[in-house]
């Protein structure tokens, strides 16, 4: 790896991400022994059902907003994609609680927890903007409803879930593409810091020390040097 | 047999489980939910538990 | 040292005051292989509960629908849009500039900051507008359009009154509403050739219509349709009213949203079940507590709330016997 001091940009970034992120650790093929227990595949199990989200979305998008009105087939993939969101939600707070109860945030890890708990709310927008894009029933009323609580906060002036295709074109761009980088982050921070160390056993320094770490992890996680 | 496929495509796309009739709930006062909404909450606290307690297979920590 | 625990020391060099690099061991785990059987394990799974349990489709409400199912509540609610009496007439911003209509926390109104971004004069949109578009060919209409437009605000409230007096006791007989004689002026032509352009479909398409020829914004029609009973009883024979913990709940026999449990929580309790401004006060506290569940990890004795309450001694459990072994 070069010493020279770059003042290219694209060496910059390259140099940057092989620091951060050299390709074993990127993709390793190796965990800490500590890591089994079946709360980690949690983690996993979101990203998969996301995916099944995306694929069942796109197969939606290919015929179009009322497809699955008049074809059964439509209704299949509606119901695919309504599923899959269901097992979106379930894994994705089961990895929260356990990700909670194990303070996965130790250790430089809170960008981790930030990344994820604001995936969590993105999600909660994006099924939002779905359930608004059924033109059924359902979705009438939900804008219906929805309008009171957003106008209430002053957003709904600018975000009018009674306007369908505004609400489509959140659901089936917008979000997803922020939802898209927030995983990809999140991921990658957990690639970066590693699996989070469990507690240390007391009267053993061993590594990370719980909760105080945390203090220092406030002061510091401000990237120092730009390479956190 | 075309016949037979189309019928279990049919049935495939339908569905087998017919939840389009009102919703059943769990009231007591002014807390009310949807069994349905409660099965998946109930489930995912019995799964939480179960990935907690049930052994992950693979070498045991050295 | 492995190849993962040489680049993780190598990278966290600088942070060993705070997390030492891992110099335990290391187990050969195949990350690709995981996710592969995941999305295979929720393919599965996802087929499987849309095999078994489809998904809800609840036809929606039409105007025209409305109007055939319940001639008098739409009369009323078509009436309350044209003297601006409607929930939708006196809701204030983003619609319209009704004084104290919007909703406030303490003393702050985060309703009124934008102003009216999404302009709807109940009256003109919704009846007068368009009936104009079909009165061309009805002078009837026409004069009593023209009529209702050029009198006083005083003269149209008592036209209007009047008429909403005599709907209580308005019948419907042979698929027509049958309203007592009386004062109406030109009210008395306008809501039957509201009812009919309704129930004709005609309305549904007119507050749709633009100088455009595409539309994707149903902000009018939905409008409309919420200031009558019929769209609110249909809800309510759902389970989907607020004070139904509707926000969790879907049509039919389906699982809803059960994420939102905490957000519908708080319009059963007092204060917010009563309050009139139950929307902005419950906002801010979403808001709020989703700001504490982003920040856990720097809020002093959330974040310890883990290490008092040792569940994690059950995930770590291995570990923690290999530890104790040595």
């Amino acid at each position: 790896m070069s010493t020279v001091e770059h003042k290219q940009w694209s060496a910059r970034v390259r140099e940057s991400a092989e620091k951060n992120l050299p390709p074993e650790q990127l993709l390793p093929d190796e965990q800490p022994v500590y890591v089994h227990s079946w709360i980690y595949v949690f983690g996993v199990l979101t990203i998969a059902a996301f995916a099944v989200v995306l694929a069942s979305g796109v197969w939606l998008s290919l015929e179009g907003p009322t497809w699955w009105h008049t074809s059964k087939i439509g209704l299949f993939v509606n119901s695919l994609h309504l599923w899959s969101v269901e097992l979106f939600f379930f894994f994705m707070v089961i990895h929260l609680w356990g990700k909670f109860w194990m303070a996965a945030w130790r250790g430089n890890r809170s960008m981790t927890w930030v990344t994820g708990s604001i995936a969590f709310l993105a999600s909660i927008g994006a099924a939002f903007t779905g359930y608004l894009s059924q033109q059924n029933f359902a979705s009438q009323w939900i804008a219906s409803e929805g309008k009171d609580g957003l106008n209430s906060a002053g957003v709904g002036a600018f975000f009018n879930v009674l306007n369908f295709g505004q609400m489509f074109m959140w659901h089936i761009l917008l979000l997803p593409i922020v939802l898209g980088i927030l995983v990809v982050i999140h991921v990658l921070l957990v690639r970066k810091h590693g699996v989070v160390p469990p507690y240390p056993v007391e009267g053993q320094a061993a590594f990370d020390t719980g909760p105080e770490a945390v203090v220092d992890v406030g002061a510091s996680s401000d990237d120092e040097g730009g390479a956190s | 047999m075309g016949a037979i496929s189309m019928r279990l495509g049919e049935v495939l796309l339908g569905a087998v489980v017919n939840l389009n009739h009102p919703a059943h709930y769990f009231h007591r006062g002014w807390f009310q939910i949807s069994v349905a909404n409660l099965m998946v909450i109930l489930l995912m606290i019995v799964v939480f538990i179960l990935a907690l307690f049930l052994p992950f297979p693979g070498r045991r920590v050295q | 040292m492995s190849t993962a625990a040489a680049g993780f020391a190598r990278a966290h060099k600088r942070d060993h005051r705070h997390v030492e690099a891992w110099k335990g061991g290391y187990r050969p785990y195949d990350l690709v292989k995981e996710f592969v059987v995941a999305l295979v394990v929720v393919t599965l799974l996802t087929v499987f509960l849309a095999v078994l349990f489809s998904s809800p489709d609840d036809q929606p409400v039409t105007i025209a629908r409305w109007a055939r199912a319940d001639a008098k509540d739409f009369t009323a609610a078509a009436l309350s849009e044209l003297n601006g009496t409607s929930e939708v007439a006196q809701y204030g911003p983003p619609y319209n500039s009704t004084p104290d209509a919007a909703q406030k926390i303490g003393p702050i109104s985060l309703q009124t900051i934008p102003g009216v971004r999404i302009p709807i004069d109940t009256a003109t949109d919704l009846v007068l507008n368009p009936l104009q578009s079909v009165a061309g060919d009805n002078p009837d209409l026409q004069a009593a359009l023209s009529q209702y437009r050029s009198a006083s605000p005083q003269q149209q409230a008592a036209w209007t009154t009047a008429y909403g007096k005599a709907l209580d006791s308005a019948t419907v007989s042979g698929g027509q509403l049958q309203v007592p004689s009386g004062d109406y002026g030109p009210v008395a032509v306008i809501m039957p050739a509201e009812l009919a352009l309704a129930r004709s479909g005609g309305l549904d398409g007119a507050l749709l219509a633009t100088k455009q020829f595409y539309q994707t914004d149903y902000t009018k029609p939905i409008l409309f349709i919420s200031g009558g009973s019929y769209f609110e009883d249909q809800a309510s024979a759902h389970n989907l009213l607020g004070e139904q913990w509707g926000m969790m709940n879907e049509t039919g026999n389906w699982p809803g949203q059960p994420w939102l449990w905490l957000y519908t929580f708080w319009y059963q309790v007092p204060p917010f079940a009563t309050s009139g401004n139950a929307d902005a006060l419950i906002w801010g506290i979403m808001i709020v507590l989703s700001v504490v569940l982003i920040l856990v990890p720097f809020i002093p004795g959330v974040r310890s709330i883990p290490k008092w309450i040792p569940i994690y001694k059950l995930v770590w459990r291995d570990y923690y016997k290999g530890m104790a072994a040595r």
